[in-house]
Parts: C-alpha cells; sequence; structure tokens
C-alpha cells in the first residue's frame, strides 16, 4: 500500500511540475512578443491602466533575466500564491478572481459526478443481459454520451427557460437579490442551478450506464460466472459479484474521465452564464487576459490531481489487492 | 482455421450485426452530406444574403442565422471540418498512441518505464486544459492546427491499451520465431504484431476520432476555434453569442448539435457492434 502511494504521488508531483513549466513556457516561447501582442488585443483599456499593466508586464515576465532565473522567479511566486493581476476585473488578483468563481465550478461538479455514477452504474448493470431494457439502454445510452454538453445545455436551456419558463437562463442566483443567508437567496441558487446540473447529470449518466452495461456482459461471461453458475448459485448472487468486480474499471474510467468532465462543466457554464471557472475562462478569452487564462490552467490542474489522488484512495478501500500491495488498481 | 476463412467468418458476422449496420449507415449518411452538401448551396458561405433572421423556408433550406447568413452552408462545410478534425486528430492520436505502445510493450525495460511516466503524466493532465492554453497564444488558427494539438494531446489512453495488447503478444512462439530469423523490431513490430491486434487497432481509431470531434466542438464552442471558415462547434458558438436561445431561432442551434451527436453516437455503436463481431463471446445469441 505504501508503494501504490508513494507511485502515485511521484506521478502527481511529477504533473504538476510539468503542468507548471508548460504554463510558464507557453507565453514565452509562441511567436510574437507576449506582452506587446497582450497588451494590442486588450486594446479598450484605459490609457491609465494600459501604462500600469505594461509596466508590470515586464517586470513580472522580466524578459531581460536569464530563462533559468525567470523560471525560477516564476516557482517562487506561484508558492506564494501570486498568479499576477487580472485585466479584466483590474486591479484584483487573479488568485481571488478564481477563489470567487471555484465554489460554483464544485456546486456543479461534485454533484453531478457523484449521482451520475451512482444512478448510471445502478441502471447499467440492471439493464444488462435483459433483452428488452437492453435493446432501449444502449441506443438512448450512446446518444447521451455522445451529445456535446454545452449542446444539451442549450437544448434544455432553450425548452425550460425560454419556451416553459419554468427556469432561469442565466447566473447563479436572480440579479435582484443580494447573496445572503435566506430562503429566497437559497431557492433562487438553487433554481439557476438546476438545468447546468442536469446537462452535466444527463451525458455523464448515460456513459455510465453503458460502461456498466458492458462490463457486465464482461464479468458473466467470466469463468468464475460460469463456475458459480455450474454450482448452482443464484443469479443474483453472480450479479453482485460482476457488479463489485466490473466497479474497478469503471472507477479508473471516472479518473480518465475527469479531464472531459471538466471540459463538459466550462462549455455547460458558458450556456448558462454561470459564473464559474468555465465563464471566466470565456471572460478572459474575450479580454486577452492571459494571467487569468494561466491561473485558471493551473486552478484544473490541481482540481483534477486532487481528485485524481481522492480515487486512488477510494481504489484502496475497494480493492483488496492494492492494500496487499499487490498489482492493481488504476496506474 | 486458414487465415481467408476467417475474415470470411468475420464479414458474415459483420453483416449479421446490426448495431455495425446501423452505426455504419449513420456515418455514411453523414460523410455523403459533407461531401455533396456544398454542391447544393444555394447561396455562398457566411455571406449575409438575406436581411436578417430566416425560418427555414424552400429559398433557405435550413433558415438563416441573426444577421443573415445561410445556415445550410454552414451546417454542410462545418459538417466537413468535423470529419476533417475528426480523420486527423483521431488518426495522430492512434499513431502516436501505436508508436508509444508498440514500443513500451515490446521492448520493456527502462524505455517502456519512462513511457510509461510520460503516458500517465499527459493521462491525467486534463486534455481540454492543456489544448486551451497551447490554442489561446496562436493568433491564427487553422483547422489543421486545432486537429494537430488535438492529436498530440489525446493518445495516452490508446497508448496504454496498446501497450498492453502488445506486451501479451510479444511473448508468443511466433514472435519468438521472427526474433530467431533475425526479423528487425520495426519489422515484427509492423509485420507480426500490428496484423494481429488490426481489429482492436481499428476500434482505438473510431474511438479517438469520435472524442477529436467532441473535443473539437467543446473548444469552438468557447470560442478557440479555427479564427478562419466554419464548424459544427463554431456555428453553435455563433448562435449563443447571437443570443439564438433568447429569440428561439432553434434552427441555427439544433442542427450542428444534431449531426455531432448522430456521428459520435454512430461511431460508438459501430464500435460495440465491431466488437462482438470480433469477440465471440460478447455475440448475443
Amino acid at each position: 500500500m505504501r508503494r501504490y502511494f508513494l507511485r502515485k504521488i511521484l506521478i502527481y508531483l511529477l504533473t504538476f511540475f510539468v503542468a507548471v513549466t508548460i504554463d510558464w513556457m507557453i507565453p514565452r516561447f509562441m511567436p510574437g512578443d507576449p506582452v506587446m501582442n497582450m497588451l494590442s488585443k486588450a486594446g479598450s483599456m484605459h490609457a491609465e491602466a494600459q501604462e500600469v499593466m505594461y509596466g508590470y508586464l515586464t517586470s513580472s515576465f522580466g524578459l531581460d533575466l536569464p530563462v533559468w532565473q525567470q523560471y525560477v522567479n516564476f516557482w517562487k511566486a506561484l508558492f506564494h500564491g501570486d498568479l499576477g493581476i487580472s485585466i479584466l476585473q483590474f486591479p484584483k488578483p487573479v488568485i481571488d478572481v478564481i477563489k470567487s468563481a471555484l465554489p460554483y465550478d464544485l456546486l456543479l461538479l461534485i454533484p453531478s459526478i457523484l449521482l451520475s455514477y451512482y444512478a448510471g452504474n445502478k441502471f447499467g448493470a440492471y439493464a444488462a443481459r435483459s433483452k428488452r431494457m437492453d435493446n432501449t439502454l444502449l441506443p438512448i445510452g450512446y446518444i447521451l454520451t455522445a451529445t456535446p454538453y454545452m449542446w444539451l445545455g442549450i437544448l434544455l436551456g432553450w425548452v425550460f427557460a425560454i419556451i416553459l419558463n419554468i427556469f432561469p437562463i442565466s447566473g447563479a442566483y436572480s440579479y435582484a437579490l443580494k447573496p445572503a443567508l435566506s430562503w429566497t437567496f437559497i431557492k433562487s441558487v438553487l433554481e439557476h442551478w438546476f438545468l447546468p446540473f442536469m446537462s452535466l447529470f444527463i451525458v455523464q449518466f448515460g456513459g455510465w450506464a453503458i460502461g456498466m452495461r458492458n462490463m457486465i456482459i464482461y464479468e458473466l461471461e467470466a469463468d468464475y460466472a460460469h463456475y458459480l453458475e455450474a454450482l448452482g448459485a443464484p443469479r443474483k448472487l453472480i450479479r453482485r459479484y460482476a457488479y463489485n468486480n466490473a466497479q474497478l474499471p469503471q472507477l479508473s474510467g471516472l479518473a480518465l474521465k475527469l479531464g472531459v468532465i471538466v471540459a463538459g462543466a466550462m462549455s455547460t457554464e458558458i450556456v448558462f452564464s454561470y459564473p464559474g471557472i468555465g465563464y471566466l475562462i470565456l471572460m478572459a478569452i474575450q479580454n486577452s487576459d492571459y494571467y487569468l487564462l494561466q491561473g485558471c490552467f493551473l486552478f484544473i490542474i490541481i482540481g483534477v490531481l486532487l481528485a485524481n489522488f481522492i480515487i486512488d484512495i477510494v481504489f484502496v478501500l475497494v480493492d483488496p489487492r492494492t492494500r496487499l500491495g499487490m498489482q492493481g488498481g488504476a496506474s | 482455421m486458414s487465415e481467408p476463412k476467417k475474415k470470411n467468418e468475420f464479414l458474415y458476422f459483420a453483416m449479421r450485426n446490426g448495431k455495425l449496420k446501423v452505426g455504419a449507415v449513420i456515418v455514411f449518411i453523414f460523410v455523403l452530406i459533407a461531401i455533396f452538401g456544398p454542391k447544393f448551396a444555394r447561396y455562398p458561405l457566411n455571406e449575409f444574403v438575406a436581411g436578417g433572421p430566416n425560418p427555414p423556408s424552400a429559398d433557405f433550406y435550413m433558415g438563416t442565422t441573426a444577421y443573415g447568413q445561410d445556415v445550410y452552408a454552414q451546417f454542410v462545410y462545418g459538417l466537413g471540418t468535423t470529419f476533417i478534425v475528426g480523420i486527423i486528430g483521431g488518426g495522430l492520436a492512434t499513431l502516436l498512441g501505436m508508436l508509444v505502445g508498440f514500443v513500451g510493450g515490446y521492448k520493456g525495460g527502462w524505455v517502456d518505464e519512462v513511457l510509461n511516466i510520460i503516458t500517465n503524466i499527459i493521462l491525467v493532465i486534463p486534455t481540454f486544459a492543456l489544448l486551451l492554453i497551447m490554442v489561446a497564444y496562436l493568433k491564427l488558427r487553422g483547422v489543421l492546427i486545432e486537429s494537430i494539438f488535438i492529436g498530440l494531446t489525446s493518445w495516452p489512453w490508446a497508448a496504454r491499451a496498446i501497450r498492453a495488447q502488445t506486451f501479451s503478444l510479444a511473448n508468443r512462439e511466433f514472435v519468438d520465431l521472427a526474433k530467431l530469423s533475425g526479423m528487425k523490431t520495426m519489422k515484427i513490430l509492423f509485420r507480426e504484431i500490428a496484423p494481429n491486434m488490426m481489429s482492436y487497432l481499428f476500434m482505438t481509431f473510431i474511438l479517438q476520432f469520435g472524442g477529436a470531434i467532441l473535443t473539437a466542438a467543446t473548444l469552438d464552442f468557447i470560442g478557440l476555434g479555427p479564427t478562419q471558415g466554419v464548424s459544427l462547434g463554431l456555428m453553435m458558438n455563433w448562435a449563443t453569442n447571437g443570443s439564438a436561445l433568447l429569440l428561439g431561432y432553434w434552427w441555427w442551434f439544433v442542427p450542428p448539435g444534431i449531426a455531432i451527436t448522430a456521428v459520435v453516437g454512430a461511431l460508438y455503436i459501430m464500435n460495440v457492434g465491431l466488437d462482438e463481431v470480433f469477440n465471440p463471446k460478447l455475440r448475443e445469441m
């Protein structure tokens, strides 16, 4: 178990190191002068702000310093939580801008991932090898996983917000309200949360249901299942074993899918103008706020690494092989 | 069983597999639309041919955008872009995955270890975030660059899967025989190992193809798509920017999503069908 965690942590540290290096490298080695590029794109800025930004950018990029020095300084700033200053919300530091967006991402991602994982797996296991269910689940499930998140968001928004007018279409809470711990505010937050949540939930649900259905079919053809069958074990018991075994690949599938899910959440936020990191990214791109963009990149990486680590811990709980230091787990 | 007979057996099951047939037909229809659709476009792409938004009519098969552009023209050209991204992005990812997987799985030792670490690192980094940061700094972006970037970032899971397959094949007798007869490594990989996992490689390509289409659509929608031309993701991006949702111009944002979902969904269903064709255990009796 120690070896398992050491190996994981090593990979994650390396990944973090590579990600930060990429984050540092890209503005410096892309063609063109990054500082001029940034400023010419952000043309609509106040003259005063532009002057301040030019001085700030040149000194913080420190392009006169040797390259290794620039790199070391970048890390130092990072450990002080300094990700630069946002152009979009000048003069707010990037880290503060991201911090105020983060709760909305967690609010969308955590419930949608956990609920869709649970419901999708249960439903997929239920439908596997039952002719009638399978014939409906299979096409629907594949159509759902193939649906781009933002398009489902657009459709849900169009039907439920514009045509039926049941849910609001944009923002995280009513523009008429101020954040407070009151029932009206909480109700407003939930109403605004529902549609983006549903678009994330539905697409992921399809994926889990299909994945579990396919895994169960594999497992039911495995030797141990046939053996149990030959012994006359009840069908329910065999299916329970199959389900437990199928959970492991599903769980490592979750680790692999995290990136796609995060991307889906970003684009869904854009559809509903939901003020999470995805919406920030859109704003950053439209306003050429590269510091903010780089900050968002780092936060996404850190989030995905943490989530991966949590999945590794869950693996230790559900897969005895990892505890005994044998093979297994999501490597 | 001799080689040609076995192929016929696969063909026999392929022709009888409903999932494979349905998936292939849907993809084929969209390929036809992408190839021949532009010939029937009555208005040039992205030109402001109508004064404003029009619902679908005999004049404008699929209506016009809020700015008066022909949606049909955007749709058929955008569909072509989608297939190009899928082929180049998915193809490149499959090739890279093959390269890394073959070499790692066959060579073993420290080469494998190093490749494995690189694969795992890129696997954990969310592809999308990586693309975001790479693409955002490019001033001019074409479909080709977008596809290449997608290919460069999405190979790791293919590499891992192919490595595992190669690893199990590398110690078989026929590979040993090839080694003893003095065959070069590359030749062994492509003449002895690759043909034995052709079905697997093909299925990997199909999945990468679908994945590349979805990734490109997301990038385009966020505003990091090609700066020129048109794609289905860009159409959705323009539609949301043009408040198509609030104004109810459904003909603008519904078709691109349907096309993406249908093509990618059909590819996935084809994949299940192929799995059943190649893996006798999964065939439904």
